[in-house]
């Protein structure tokens, strides 16, 4: 049977729903504006007041922000209370430019959990549940999110942050943990060490995962799935809106639920920033209905991906999100092809080889050269020289029918490619453009 | 009497081998013969060792990929045509070899080995066997 967090909220009728988004969206707006100068700007820019705004149908005429926007404001630029009122920041793992810094009031923090917890509850979690948080605590949202939502279900909670796999495996059999929570190349890192051990998915305790900050495809998840013998479910956020939990993955496994009753999400063209009709691709824009400490209005995630409202069998009725094909700044341009890592992964893993890889793009005589570097596997291994270089061939070939661009394939030794207990470094671009 | 090949992969690029040899002479163990088969970016090595469960131990707990592989090992004759008469024998029974290397025949002199790597193992033991060849077993080899 179906466990909800908040069923009255993850279960109401449409009707219900939009109401309580238009009747937050008009005192969100107004609260920005009375308290947000730098947007208030934004809008004044646009001739727009909050009086035009009556419906989340005028949320097109707001205008967006974007991330050079938070850094533009950084840091108290897009502050929505004073200062005392907020009681935390969180901070984004900043791999471009000057860092996000976002601020929480309690109550934000109250429904950032809310949001974690509803999605411990899809995956299964209840309070007898042993919820291990393998994210990184500190400024990263990933653990302090997970941890806050797996208080409020009651799970027993394992705060064992990122790093030293040998002591997580140890609490995960001794203190029979049955949920995880970390990044998806890390529980498939975590899977990898727990087979050298000897560990098959039946002696793992653990029977669910819950993994997101970083892009992962379908096949990865059957891999971590098989390896540890559980359900693996998606879930995701933004620091900017909160963290993690702006949307997660129910026992259909088909697409993320958003918390729409906190977030209200929209898809756009990036190019002409015109809004999509349901069901179409474009860029994910979200507005924060709730929070009072960073209050963004129609915030541009570059997330790419597609929304529907198609009747979900776990019972939600949570507008859903397919899993973003990758963001748009993960995006690469190669030879003037739109190239996502995701794509890369998924021909790895349908090849037989593991999600071990890196991605390193460079420009000879004004050509990009696309090199992906993958790790061997005992299972792709054999004596036979002209059998691995097949196998390596076709992998070429596969790249190339997925991506239509030429990839240079190097087979390296296990485990040289660097392991993160965070975020993957999966691409390296030395182009120098 | 297939003999096991451990079979390693490399990357291709200086010290790969040494520190493969280095593990090794760790763990005491002696090479009879060892061959490379080699990309621009990686290769696998092919060795015949005097403990072949120790190696594929040792191996992996360094972190190595590595498998066992059946293998023909002959003695040959130390003369002008040795290799030839062997080649032969497996010819004529129709045995397809798909690589060879030689060893040069531990710390008794005067005995060398070929190590044939073929798709039917039995097949070519009993060509090699009728053509009046010794065929060396996992217990001769740990002996060398």
């Amino acid at each position: 049977m179906e466990r909800y967090y908040q069923e009255d909220m993850e279960c109401a009728s449409r009707e219900t729903m939009l109401a309580l988004q238009n009747e937050k969206l008009l005192k969100q707006v107004r609260h920005v504006w009375d308290n947000v100068p730098y947007y208030r700007k934004k809008m004044e820019e646009k001739g727009v007041t909050p009086d035009d705004i009556k419906s989340v149908d005028d949320l097109h005429k707001l205008p967006f922000l974007s991330k050079s926007d938070l850094r533009d404001a950084y840091p108290y630029g897009l502050l929505g209370t004073d200062l005392k009122e907020c009681v935390r920041i969180q901070s984004t793992s900043g791999t471009t430019g000057k860092r996000v810094v976002a601020f929480y009031t309690q109550e934000d923090i109250d429904l950032w959990e809310d949001c974690c917890a509803r999605a411990i509850t899809a995956a299964g979690g209840t309070n007898e549940d042993v919820c291990q948080i393998s994210y990184g605590y500190g400024l990263f949202t990933g653990g302090p999110g997970l941890n806050g939502g797996s208080h409020k279900v009651g799970c027993l909670t394992i705060p064992t942050s990122s790093g030293n796999t040998d002591r997580q495996i140890m609490f995960i059999n001794d203190l029979s943990a049955t949920i995880l929570c970390c990044t998806p190349s890390y529980a498939a890192y975590l899977g990898e060490r727990m087979k050298e051990l000897g560990l098959g998915p039946d002696d793992i305790p653990l029977k669910a995962g819950i993994f997101g900050a970083e892009a992962w495809s379908e096949e990865m998840r059957q891999d971590i799935q098989n390896t540890l013998g559980i359900k693996a479910y998606d879930i995701y956020g933004l620091t900017e809106l909160s963290g993690p939990g702006v949307s997660f993955e129910c026992s259909a496994q088909k697409g993320m639920h958003i918390n729409e009753d906190h977030f209200y999400p929209e898809v756009i063209d990036p190019d002409t920033g015109e809004v999509l009709p349901e069901g179409s691709e474009g860029e994910l824009v979200f507005t924060s209905l709730d929070k009072k400490a960073f209050p963004l209005l129609r915030y541009r995630t570059r997330d790419i991906c597609v929304l529907s409202r198609e009747k979900c069998s776990c019972g939600r009725t949570l507008i859903k999100m397919k899993k973003p094909k990758g963001r748009s700044d993960d995006m690469l341009i190669i030879r003037g092809v739109n190239v996502f890592p995701s794509q890369i992964e998924t021909v790895l893993l349908n090849h037989g080889y593991a999600a071990n890889y890196q991605i390193i793009v460079g420009r000879v005589n004004n050509t990009d050269t696309l090199d992906v570097r993958v790790e061997m596997t005992p299972e792709m291994f054999t004596d036979n020289l002209g059998e691995i270089e097949k196998r390596q061939k076709d992998l070429v070939d596969g790249l190339k029918s997925m991506l239509g661009l030429k990839a240079k394939v190097t087979l390296v030794a296990p485990k040289s490619i660097t392991r993160s207990e965070g975020k993957a470094v999966r691409v390296i671009d030395n182009r120098k453009i | 009497m297939a003999i096991k090949q451990i079979s390693v992969f490399l990357e291709n690029k200086p010290g790969t081998l040494n520190a493969m040899a280095e593990v090794l002479a760790d763990a005491k163990i002696d090479l009879r013969a060892l061959s490379v088969a080699e990309t621009k970016d990686f290769g696998i090595v092919r060795m015949i060792v005097s403990d072949v469960y120790e190696t594929a131990t040792v191996l992996k707990d360094a972190g190595y990929i590595c498998s066992m592989t059946p293998v023909v090992a002959v003695p040959i004759p130390d003369e002008v045509g040795g290799l030839s008469k062997v080649l032969k024998a497996l010819n004529k029974a129709g045995v397809n070899v798909e690589y060879m290397y030689a060893s040069l025949g531990g710390r008794s002199a005067g005995s060398a080995y070929m190590i044939f790597r073929v798709e039917e193992n039995e097949k070519a033991e009993n060509a090699l066997r009728a053509g009046g060849f010794k065929l060396a077993t996992q217990d001769s080899i740990t002996e060398m």
